[in-house]
Order: structure tokens, then sequence, then C-alpha cells
């Protein structure tokens, strides 16, 4: 029950006073019937995870400004942005907010300092002190040396780069970030993972990540909303929602388990005191993630004998079943989540606090460069 | 059968009476400014007669040998001042041309009936400044028609053409210029006996007929 | 090595209809020249109402084409952007001209802003202003028939256009006009260009609605193609001299442009040429 706190409903006393931004949308487009009520403390990414069509890309563009909300209210350190009951809309280019664009979205008739200085300019700053502010985001992101090529001649890193720099640059209170990761090969999508955490990290004002991707979620957000057919279905930390699966969805996609620690040849050192074999891939000694889908995960009565080189034992805390399968949350050196059939659940006879065996094969675990 | 602008509707009628005169023999026409049609038929258009709305261009294709024999004049027709219907301007004379509150356009001298008004005018000794010199005869109708301008030169047949929407003013024998009609036959025309024919007709009493009723005079 | 290659490959039939289309258009231009009478071309070229003739020419074609710009481009937006009923029919009609034979456009013009025109009377009646039989009339006349070369053009461009670029300007601070002219102007450049530059050719060859609607005046509403065609009246000769010395300006103009404008796109450093 560790996240049945936050799937309920919060009340406006606890939140009023350290959530910036306060979200109550409704939206109706196309297919899509957008409901969300979504809180957002100042110091926080909150990642919104879901398949395509759930509205996590029309809910990012009404707080954007780009979609008109047709009921709720948006607002932003109590100042409102958008509540058609009032007819209040603060249009997009008078809100606070910088916005990430999924394929970035870089002018491609500017130059690279020309993208970042846009806003600015756009805002009346001078020329000539726009394009020194340009610059010095430039650098921060470290790109301080393409500054005068075109957005088409800038690796998908670099385009990265420059569209967090343009999205920043007018310092914005509020950042949102569509799929930033998404167009990225995945050697550099660690690097700019990274490196997007630190500037996530040091962004005064609430953050919101579109993403499809779990791992992106881990790494980049504190707290993830899951949205399926234009309503969350989950909130928490992934950990969290990985545990309590409540939808197919989530079962198949954020039921990945992650896992970080240190590799050390082809052994990864858990932060969180366990150790797993993994295979020779291609990340590097150093921090790393690793994932491990539960359904790869098997559960015995007693220690295993044959070829997985990872075994443990593990003592149950949690089952949740849903359609044909078990969820077994399994609390000890290694802390995940296994899936399993029903059948073998009961054949296993698993009950809470029992002990069992878990193991998994080396190659079932997916490492990557942190 | 290439034929001046100004005949498209006299040479049309002429046409069917003749057909019906003919059984089996088909005129097809082509009706554009004689220069542009001279021009065509030393290009080597496959024509068989060429009706010409001015002697100098009939000579200049004589004279270029694109003609077989002589050529001959079937029709006369005078310049009139064209005023737009009402006459709203009360124009009575060539001298009411100069005026220059007045919007008069002419034919350009590149064309006869351009050359014809720029004779009469220096006849008369009338300095005019038309406000255009149109590419055709036709054109300076209807910018008068049209209430564009207010007086403009062109053939009494196009007058008689436009009916009420326009009003012929004469002008005076001695300081008028006639516009004479020549035909010919062309050389290495596809259908010579069919040429001669119409030659035959258009300058007979039923041809004559026709060319009167629409306002030609004589030859 | 690899540029001969891909030439050996390219299928035969189309490089031989392509052949074939070039010279359906060299040839008449070769026609032209060789038909040219050269020794009395410079007295053509040189004679006053010719040379009034191609001044007005090229100043009412640059008219046009900036009275064209001026109107087309955000009819163009309003085409591609705004929803409205009736749209396609508004596009037909600001179209309509393309189709219309020139003359008739010309006839048209009059019914609308000739002396006794719709709208003209009182253009008359009110400002004394009359446009037939006046150089504006001829800037009028070919705004009438160029404009929506232009227009069609940059439509299709906005349309294609990824308007997500606009809202990302707009996220940045950028007002919707501020979006326009430094987002969606920039982005739709090559069509623009396109446009203009086939906006401006049409207004430079146009004759009928020119003719009719202006009439023909040396120095006053006398463009070249006028001045050609009355040329064909009584010398032949002339009139060639005038087609190719219109011909002849406006390839200057189209290959200096295209050359200027794919020069400055393959280098990256494309700045629009209405900017230099």
């Amino acid at each position: 029950m560790v996240g049945g706190g936050r799937l309920g409903h919060r009340t406006i006393g606890c939140g009023a006073v350290s959530d910036a931004l306060e979200i109550e949308a409704q939206v109706r487009l196309g297919g899509l019937d957008l409901a969300v009520e979504l809180r957002v403390a100042a110091d926080e990414t909150v990642a919104l995870l879901g398949p395509n069509g759930s509205g996590k890309t029309t809910l990012l563009r009404a707080v954007a400004g780009l979609q008109p909300l047709d009921a709720g209210s948006i607002r932003l350190d109590g100042v409102t942005l958008d509540a058609p009951a009032t007819h209040t809309l603060v249009p997009a280019e008078r809100r606070p907010v910088g916005v990430v664009f999924q394929d970035y979205l870089l002018f491609p008739h500017l130059s690279a300092r020309e993208n970042v200085a846009f806003g600015l300019r756009a805002r009346k700053v001078g020329r000539r002190e726009a394009g020194e502010r340009a610059d010095r985001w430039l650098e921060r992101v470290g790109l301080g040396t393409v500054g005068a090529l075109r957005a088409g001649q800038l690796s998908g890193g670099q385009q990265q780069r420059v569209a967090l720099a343009r999205a920043l640059a007018t310092e914005p209170r509020l950042l949102l970030l569509d799929e930033p990761l998404a167009a990225l090969d995945v050697g550099t999508r660690a690097e700019v993972r990274r490196e997007l955490r630190r500037h996530l990290d040091g962004h005064d004002g609430p953050r919101i990540l579109v993403t499809h991707d779990p791992l992106d979620a881990y790494a980049l957000a504190d707290r993830v909303v899951v949205l399926e057919r234009g309503n969350v279905t989950h909130r928490g930390t992934l950990t969290e929602i990985t545990a309590h699966p409540r939808s197919d969805y989530v079962g198949r996609l954020v039921g990945t388990n992650l896992l970080d620690g240190v590799l050390e040849g082809t052994v990864l050192r858990l932060s969180g005191g366990g150790v797993l074999v993994v295979p020779n891939g291609e990340a590097v000694d150093g921090p790393c993630l690793a994932t491990v889908a539960p359904s790869a995960i098997a559960l015995h009565r007693d220690a295993p004998t044959g070829s997985p080189r990872n075994a443990w034992s593990a003592t149950v805390a949690e089952l949740d079943r849903f359609g044909d399968r078990v969820r077994v949350r399994l609390d000890g050196p290694v802390p995940l989540a296994a899936e399993v059939t029903a059948a073998a659940a009961a054949e296993l006879d698993i009950r809470s606090g029992d002990t069992v065996w878990a193991s998994v094969k080396a190659t079932e675990v997916k490492v990557y460069p942190a | 059968m290439f034929a001046a602008a100004s005949l498209t509707e006299v040479f049309t009628s002429i046409g069917e009476g003749f057909e019906a005169d003919n059984p089996g023999v088909e005129i097809t026409f082509n009706f554009a400014s004689s220069s542009a049609l001279a021009g065509q038929i030393t290009s080597g258009a496959p024509v068989d007669v060429f009706a010409s709305a001015d002697a100098a261009t009939m000579s200049r294709l004589t004279d270029a040998g694109g003609t077989t024999g002589a050529p001959m004049t079937f029709a006369r027709n005078e310049l009139v001042i064209v005023v737009g219907a009402g006459n709203p301007r009360k124009i009575t004379s060539i001298r009411d041309l100069a005026d220059p509150d007045l919007i008069v356009v002419l034919a350009a001298p590149q064309v006869p009936a351009g050359r014809y008004a720029a004779q009469i005018l220096e006849q008369a000794g009338v300095t005019v400044t038309p406000k255009s010199l149109e590419a055709d005869v036709k054109a300076v109708l209807t910018k008068v028609t049209s209430g564009e301008a207010d007086a403009g030169i062109v053939y009494a047949t196009d007058v008689r053409a436009a009916g009420d929407e326009a009003v012929g003013i004469a002008i005076p024998e001695a300081a008028n210029v006639v516009a004479t009609y020549p035909v010919a036959i062309v050389e290495g025309a596809p259908n010579p006996a069919g040429a001669s024919a119409f030659l035959a007709y258009l300058t007979g009493p039923k041809g004559q007929a026709t060319l009167a009723s629409f306002g030609f005079g004589r030859p | 090595m690899s540029s001969r290659t891909t030439r050996d490959r390219l299928p035969l039939a189309v490089m031989g209809l392509a052949a074939l289309a070039v010279g359906f258009f060299a040839l008449p231009l070769l026609g032209l020249l060789w038909r040219a009478p050269w020794s009395s071309a410079w007295d053509v070229v040189t004679d006053p109402i010719t040379r009034a003739a191609l001044w007005l020419s090229i100043s009412c074609s640059l008219w046009s084409t900036a009275a064209s710009v001026l109107f087309g481009v955000p009819l163009a937006w309003v085409l591609a952007r705004v929803e409205f009923p009736g749209r396609g029919v508004v596009r037909a009609l600001c179209t309509l001209s393309m189709v219309v034979p020139p003359v008739v456009g010309g006839v048209a013009l009059f019914a609308a802003l000739g002396r006794r025109g719709l709208l003209g009377q009182y253009l008359d009646l009110w400002f004394g202003l009359r446009l037939p039989f006046s150089t504006a009339g001829v800037v009028v006349a070919q705004t009438f028939v160029a404009m929506p070369f232009l227009v069609i053009t940059v439509e299709g461009a906005l349309r294609q256009q990824d308007r997500r670029l606009e809202e990302a300007a707009r996220t940045l601070g950028a007002t919707s006009w501020y979006a326009f002219r430094r987002v969606t102007l920039p982005s739709i450049r090559p069509a623009l260009i396109a446009g203009t530059v086939l906006a401006w050719a049409r207004a430079l060859g146009e004759f009928g609605a020119t003719i009719t609607f202006a009439g023909n005046f040396p120095g006053r509403t006398q463009t070249l193609p006028l001045a050609a065609y009355l040329a064909l009246e009584t010398d032949p000769d002339d009139a060639i001299v005038l087609s190719l010395l219109l011909i002849s300006t406006s390839f200057v103009v189209l290959v200096g442009l295209r050359d200027r404008w794919l020069g400055a796109a393959a280098s990256g450093t494309g700045r629009s040429v209405a900017e230099r």
C-alpha cells in the first residue's frame, strides 16, 4: 500500500501551499475526452506517462496555452491562466512557460544562436543583449561552439540541447517537455538524459515531462502520473506504480523493474545492496540503470540448482492479480516485481510474507549507462 | 478564306448565301486584322481567298507575289465619328474632338482604321490627343459603347452593327477618307475554282445587296 | 563516378520526353532569333517609343508584383489557415482570372472599375480617379491576372508548413504577428519567391487585360507586349525585335534570380532576396 495514499484524492488544504501548478483540465478533442486533475510543486518534476492518444500532449498543450480548456482551470503560482467559467485565457505568448517540443521544432531558417535568442527577441530584448544571453545559454548546455550553425546542421543531441536552451532562455517559471529524448539514438540518449536531469534539478519551478519511456520517467521525474484515454489511472513513484499495475498498459509497459547501481565488468552492484550478474553489453563500467521484465523472473519454493546465476531469497511483500496474471512484489536484497500466471501462483501457493527463491537469467537483465 | 475583322458579320452572311447557291461547298472563315492575315499568308497558310480592309496591305501581299492576278475592289466603307447612344457630349463635327476634356480613342496607326483617322484629322487641321490607340477598330467601338470613351473614329458599318448602342456622325465627304476593300485569290490556293466562284458571287448582285444591307458602299 | 552511374540508370524514355519538351520551348525561341533582323535591331531597341514601352513594362510589372505580394500573401494565409464557410468559393473567385481569357478579364475590369463601372463611377465621382487609359490601369490589369499565381503558390506552401513551428514561437513569447513575420514567412520563403517570380513574369507578359482595360498609348499604357503586337500589324520584323527584348528581359531576371536564390539556399546562408 505504498502508493495508496497518493492514488486517492488529495485534499485542497494539503496541496495549496506547496503546489505551484494546479491543473483541473477538461478538454474534448476529436475522440479524446480529457479530464485530469494534477498538481505540481515548485521543486518537482512530474512525468506524464501513457500510450499514444492518451492525452499527454493535449494536456501539455493546454498548460502551454496552445489548447484552450473546455472546463476546469489552470493556475500557476495562484495566477489563473485558463478558466472557461470566468472567461479567463492567458494567451501562450504571455504565459511564463518554456516548452521543449517533440522533434524540438527548431526554426530551420535560424542559427542555433538565433533560435535560443528568439524568445528574448520576441520579448523585445535588444539584438545584442539577446545574442549574448543566447551564447551563455548555449555554453550552459555545452554547445558553446555551434551557435552559428543551422538546426539542420546539428546532430540530434545538439538539437535537443538547443531546444532546451531555447526554452530556458526566457527564464520561464514552468518547464514543459514533450518526449524530449524520443528522437535520440540509444548512445546519445544516456548522456543527454543525464544532462537533462541536471537542468531539471536546477530549474526553479515546476516541471512536467511527457514520455512513453518508463526509463526516462524513472531517471528524470520525481513522480509519475499515468494517463490513459484522457484519465489519470496511476499516480506515485515509478516503483510504487510498478508494484500495483491497475491496467494492462501499466502492467506491460511500466511493469518493467528498474534498478540502479554501479557496473563492474559483468557485475552490477545495486544501490540497495544486492548484486546482479549481467551480460557483457555495450554499457561501460560506472553508474548504470538496469531493467528486468517481471515476466523474466522465475519464482521457486526451493533454491534453484540449474543455470541461472542470479538467484536470491526474498520475502513476498504483496500480491496483485490483474487479468490472468499475478504481480508479486518481493522485498530483499533485490527489490523488484515478478509476474507469473495465476496458475503458477496457485501451484506455488504463494502468500504475502512467504519466503521464496527468485531467479533471473543474466541475459534478461538490460543495462544502460546512467 | 481569310477576311478582315471588319468583314466578320457581312462575310458570314454572304458565305451562307454562297453555300446555299453552291451545295456541297463549305467555306471556312478566319477573321483577323488585315495585316495579321497577310502575315499568315506570307508564312504559307493554305488559303484560297483573301479580303483586306485596306489597299495598302493587299498591295504589299501582291508585291510579294502572294496573290494570283490583280486584286479587285468589292466594297467601300466610309469613316464616321462614333459616340455613345444619345450623343451625350453633343458632338457634331471633327472639330469637336479637339476638346481636351473629351475622351477620344482611335485605332492605332498600325491598322488601316487608325491610318484613315489620322489622315482625316490632318486634312481637317484638328489636333486630337487620343487616350488610347486601340489595336483594332472593334476595340474603339467597344470603348465608346461601354462609355469609357466619349468618341472615336470608326467605319460606318461598325456603327450600323452596334445598333442602338452607338450613334454615327457623318464626316463631310471632302474631309473624309473612304476605305476600299480589295479581294484576291491567293497564290497556290488549294481550291482555285471555288475561289473564283466566290469572287463572282461577291461582286455579283446577291453579294452586293448583302454588302449594302450592312452599310457598305458600292466600289 | 557516382554521378555517371546514376545518369546511366536514368530511364531513357523519360530523358527522351524531357529532351522533346526542351526542344518544344527552345525551337520557337531559335525561330525568333533566326528571323530577327539583326541589322535593324539596334534602331528598334533604341527607338524612344520602344524604350518607353520597355520602361513601362518593367515599372508596371514591378508595381503589380508588389501589389500582388502585399495583398496576395495575406489572402493566401487566410485561404490556408482560416476556416470559414464558402472558403472554396472564395478561392475559386480569387483565382478566376487564371482561367478567364485576359481580354474578358479586361472587360470585367471595365464593368467594375471603368468610368461607368460598378465601383468606377464612384471613384470618378468622389476622387476624380479614372483607371482606364492610365498607367495605374495597367498595374491594375496586370495585378488582376498575376496575383493568383502568387496566391496559389504561397497557399500551397502554407498548407504544407508545420504549424507547430508557429506554436513553438508563441510559447517563446511571440505574438501571432511576430510569429508570422519571423517564422511563417521565412519558412515559406522558397514558395514566396517562386510565387513572386511567377506573378512578375505573368505581369510582364500581360497583354489582353492591359490592352482592353488600359488601352494602348505610347509612354502611358503601351507596354512591350502591346508594342510588339501592334508592330506585328505593319512591321513583323520590329515585332520580333520587341519580342526578343521582352524575352531577354525576363530571361535575365529569371536566370539571375534563380541562381541567387538557389545559391543562397545551398550555402545555408539564405537571406531573403527581399532583404537585400
